[in-house]
């Protein structure tokens, strides 16, 4: 008993020093996403101002895509716009659009200023359709399978960087080649 | 990474949690006109995290999200939820993390258990340790019962002083 | 140039605090005098050097020379020259430099100090004083150098966090950091106690002043941030069970703990190995603490901009001193002994008590502020674990420490009678039920849970206060010879009874603000009708704008008025602060005895309204006026004669307290 005494606080101490170890690994932001392998919720958005393709989370299935959740007031969705563009331009893989929180005619405004990359594209001002996504800020990205299944979500801006590290891979494994 | 970059990368990040200007906690707008519909909303609102947050609950958070769904949980009471219904709703979304009081579940089962578990332990290691140190037999020093005030010397500290004069202080 | 001055100090510092543990250990081994007093020699230059650099740091803060990197990003012409002394410490860098100081002073008290201190304890105490020191200067040059220069100077600084930027909690760091790294002395006392495998009632008698000196430091840190936190963040709230908040809180509690079973070593020579190794948990709780708030593992309200090598630094920092002294502990606590008997019922056996609920009661805080890492290291999922969790858990670990805490003083040392504790506590008894009675009357028998905490509250000041009552033989005896005993106390029980009651008032306060707070949030406008509140009527008289030295405020005047006469104006602003974009609040509050009221102005509506939310806080002063007199017990105590080690006290000259600070 004495000997457990004695060796006891060390073993103890052994384990906690080995948790924050692995801990400093970890991103205190990262929040996993309930939807993980489940088709996204339901929602029918109008399309943004100056878009004529209405957002209807229905149709999200059928083929290998993105659902980008972005904002006018962020500046993390400029930084990833370039990205998004080229994505659209070489076709890699469809892409969708979430305006999420925007007053009226923002979101618009910014996709003239900048660009369209998107299919469709819906306007959320309420943001409700984001928390239905358990969005929690933006931008966010979505992957979503040939089974219209959300395989994975990413927060914070798709840099190319971000592309070539964390999307090609994952892309490659549901057979798209990019 | 350089400095000026790693700058820049946390205020886009810091700018991507606190998008909009500061405003308020619980504002006279959001609130509703039932005072029984309201204090659930606010009883409710207390137990669940702000998930953009650091550590606060989105009654007390003004962060924009946090304001979305004390207006969605003000929506869900008024469409006839109950105050579980209208938690697990924000659950689903958003998982446990927004659960202030973590789920009593296998993954968490220690936590609940363990201040219980240590208590009973140290207890008993208490009543142990006390029952041994009853049974000790008088040791040289500490024999005396001694006064509370201890004005004058104990035994130990008088052995010492004859030691000190005898050969003078020791540092 | 004086920068670069300051750097090479620091540096001369760290090596300085290698010799100085390296030294004296061969010292002690050799049985070398000359390199065992070398350790309070070389514990002073290092002090000097650290001190320099900081005097330094502190120049460039003052003169804003923004060519140092962290004045640049911490500081502005424009702040207030409180806030350009204080802002030395609001940032990571020069925290950090606090923290060696600190440390480094209290190596030197302990060089200075006259105590009667055996010379090979002295010597291994400074030694492991040096390595730790040697360890953090080591964090600092190679991870967060204050003296870092900009390649081009920039016009203007950054500025300090808005919310950064106020007298409470510009004094909040320096008194938490005089507690963590006082414990620090437990530590090396501990430590060096397992290298001589020689601990004794002599022992604990050195330790026990440094342990209740950073007890008060940390019991005043801890209140000035919750205290900060009540009127800063803007909604009343005094204590979030926050990672932060928790990491001092761990160390308060372990230390509390240590202070008590030290008693139990002083006294009987029992507890040895239980006190050594909360002398060596203290100090680790104080450095997980830093860990926590640097490496950014948590989010927290208080979350500092972190970075990862910092944290890899620090835990390894963690590993190898901690690691090393536990594995010490391991080899050397068997042969400890067990020191003389005493009874189940006695003195010794309560504190032993205290002990193990506040060892529980630190768990319990531990356990809830890491199982969310824990979860999410394991997996997917992600807990967060809030006040609910604590309420749960902790108060009830809570409520027998405080029905002990009375009974503990009036027990006898070594041998006791349950009954006759209970007949000395009788007083206290009736002050219970009766303010648990007097409560229920008040609030026609609603709030039952804080009656009884009203009535634990009684339980545990009038129980205080009796051991007073007692040894002045009040009421037994003539009043003047009552007040001549009264004066003859040690001034160590009255610390005692001041720490215990002080508890009592806190207590008081927390069942104040938790049973009987109410709040109003209202839409008002100017001249508008007033705002009803605990039979007060607040009304807001005007708005008008202000101007500070580094920001610009709306300034909102209250006037508030009870039945119809006038109490008092308050004055609520909203603070803008153009250098970070950045929109604060000031809460406008009237503290009595009774009650707080606390108003803070909100936005504005286009139509001419504005929000305001309201506050009444019954007794919720007593929170941090009983931290206080805790606080001041602890320095009363201090200054008992007892502490002034050297059994020489009889001769006045050799009086002087160990813990001179």
């Amino acid at each position: 008993m004495s000997r457990w005494a004695a060796v006891g606080p060390v073993m103890i101490f052994a384990v906690v020093a080995l948790a924050f170890g692995f801990a400093l690994r970890l991103d205190p932001h990262k929040l996993p996403s309930m939807l993980i392998d489940k088709p996204p919720p339901r929602f029918s958005l109008p399309p943004v101002e100056g878009t004529s393709a209405p957002l209807d989370s229905s149709k999200l299935q059928g083929q290998v895509m993105l659902l980008n959740i972005y904002a006018s007031w962020c500046p993390g969705c400029r930084l990833e716009h370039p990205t998004l563009m080229r994505i659209a331009r070489e076709k890699v893989v469809p892409l969708y659009g979430l305006n999420w929180k925007d007053k009226p005619g923002q979101g618009g405004r910014w996709l003239r200023q900048y660009q369209n990359p998107y299919i469709a594209v819906g306007d959320d001002p309420s943001g409700r359709a984001g928390i239905e996504m358990g969005v929690t800020g933006v931008p966010e990205t979505f992957v979503i399978d040939t089974a219209g299944r959300i395989r994975y979500r990413h927060a914070g801006p798709v840099t190319e960087e971000v592309w070539q590290e964390v999307f090609v891979p994952l892309l490659a494994s549901l057979g798209v080649k990019s | 990474m350089t400095p000026h970059r790693k700058c820049l990368v946390l205020g886009i990040l810091l700018s991507l949690l606190l998008p909009v200007a500061v405003a308020f906690a619980v504002t006279p707008d959001e609130m509703l006109s039932d005072p029984k519909l309201e204090s659930r909303a606010r009883v409710i609102s207390q137990e669940l995290r702000c998930v953009v947050c650091p550590n606060q609950s989105i009654d007390d958070s003004n962060a924009p999200l946090a304001k979305d769904l004390r207006v969605l949980i003000r929506d869900r009471l008024k469409a006839g939820d109950s105050n579980a219904q209208a938690i697990d709703f924000v659950v689903e979304r958003y998982g446990n993390f927004v659960l202030l009081k973590p789920p009593f579940q296998l993954n968490t089962l220690l936590l609940w258990l363990a201040p219980a578990l240590l208590a009973i332990i140290v207890l008993f290691q208490l009543m142990r340790f006390l029952r041994r140190q009853q049974s000790l037999p008088a040791s040289e020093g500490f024999d005396s019962v001694e006064a509370e005030s201890r004005d004058e010397l104990s035994a130990d500290e008088t052995k010492r002083l004859r030691e000190i004069l005898e050969k003078g202080p020791t540092s | 140039m004086l920068a670069e001055t300051g750097q090479f100090a620091l540096i001369l510092a760290f090596v300085v605090a290698l010799l100085q543990g390296v030294v004296p250990l061969a010292g002690t081994l050799n049985r070398d005098r000359q390199a065992m007093t070398f350790a309070s020699t070389a514990s002073l230059i290092q002090f000097a050097c650290i001190a320099y650099a900081y005097a330094v740091l502190t120049h460039a803060f003052i003169t804003s020379d923004f060519s140092l990197s962290v004045v640049a990003a911490n500081s502005h012409t424009l702040k207030p020259m409180l806030y350009k002394v204080s802002g030395v410490w609001g940032n990571h860098e020069g925290s950090m430099l606090l923290w060696v100081l600190i440390l480094a002073v209290f190596g030197a008290s302990v060089a200075l100090g006259k105590a009667q201190l055996q010379a090979t304890l002295r010597a291994n105490t400074l030694a492991v004083q040096g390595l730790i020191s040697a360890g953090f200067l080591a964090f600092i040059l190679f991870t967060s150098n204050p003296f870092e220069r900009l390649p081009f100077v920039p016009v203007e600084g950054n500025g300090l966090n808005p919310i950064l930027q106020d007298p409470g909690l510009a004094f909040h760091p320096p008194f938490l950091y005089l507690g963590y790294v006082g414990f620090s002395i437990a530590f090396s006392f501990s430590v060096a106690a397992l290298i001589e495998g020689k601990i004794d009632a002599s022992w604990a008698r050195c330790v026990r002043p440094w342990v209740l000196a950073a007890w008060c430091f940390l019991t005043i840190g801890i209140a000035i941030g919750s205290f900060w936190a009540y009127y800063t963040l803007g909604w009343g709230g005094w204590w979030y069970w926050d990672p932060v908040e928790n990491a001092s809180f761990m160390p308060w509690l372990a230390g509390t703990a240590l202070l008590h079973s030290a008693l139990v070593v002083e006294r009987r020579n029992a507890l040895l190995s239980w006190t050594i190794l909360l002398g060596i948990l203290t100090f680790t709780l104080s450095l997980i603490g830093t860990f926590l708030v640097r490496s950014g593992v948590l989010t927290s309200v208080h979350a500092f901009a972190s970075d990862p090598s910092r944290g890899v630094f620090i835990l390894a920092l963690i590993v190898a001193t901690v690691g090393a002294s536990l594995i010490l502990y391991a080899w050397r606590m068997p042969t400890l002994k067990y020191g003389a008997p005493f009874s189940m019922v006695s003195r010794e056996a309560g504190l032993t008590l205290n002990n193990a609920f506040l060892t529980v009661a630190c768990a319990t805080v531990f356990i809830g502020t890491f199982y969310p890492l824990v979860i999410d290291i394991l997996g997917d999922d992600k807990i967060s674990v809030g006040p609910p969790y604590y309420n749960a858990t902790f108060l009830p670990i809570m409520v027998p420490l405080l029905v002990a805490m009375a009974v503990g003083p009036v027990l006898k040392w070594k041998r006791d009678t349950v009954w006759g504790a209970l007949q000395r506590l009788k007083p206290a008894g009736i002050a219970g039920l009766l303010a648990l009675a007097v409560v229920l009357m008040f609030t026609l028998g609603r709030s039952l849970f804080a009656a009884a905490a009203m009535a634990l509250a009684a339980w545990v000041v009038v129980g205080s206060l009796l051991v007073l009552v007692r040894r002045s033989r009040l009421g037994r005896t003539s009043l003047g010879e009552s007040l001549k005993l009264l004066r003859s106390t040690p001034a160590a029980i009255v610390g005692l009874v001041m720490a215990h009651a002080g508890l009592g008032l806190s207590v008081i306060g927390i069942t104040g603000i938790s049973a009987w707070s109410s709040e109003v949030v209202e839409r008002v406008e100017v001249g508008g009708p007033a705002v009803k509140i605990a039979g007060y009527d607040v009304g807001l008289a005007s708005i008008n704008q202000a101007r500070g030295p580094n920001y610009s405020a709306q300034h909102a005047e209250f006037i508030v008025t009870r039945n119809g006469t006038p109490v008092t104006k308050l004055r609520s602003e909203r603070r803008f602060f153009p250098e970070r974009e950045q929109l604060t609040t000031v809460a406008a509050i009237r503290t009595t005895p009774a009650s707080n009221l606390y108003v803070v102005i909100g936005d504005p509506d286009d139509k001419g309204g504005w929000t305001v939310r309201i506050y009444h806080h019954p007794l919720v002063i007593w929170i941090w006026i009983g931290a206080l007199v805790m606080a001041a017990g602890g320095f009363v105590s201090l200054s008992d004669r007892r502490f002034r080690i050297g059994v020489a006290t009889r001769q006045p000259a050799a009086a002087r307290p160990v813990a001179a600070e």
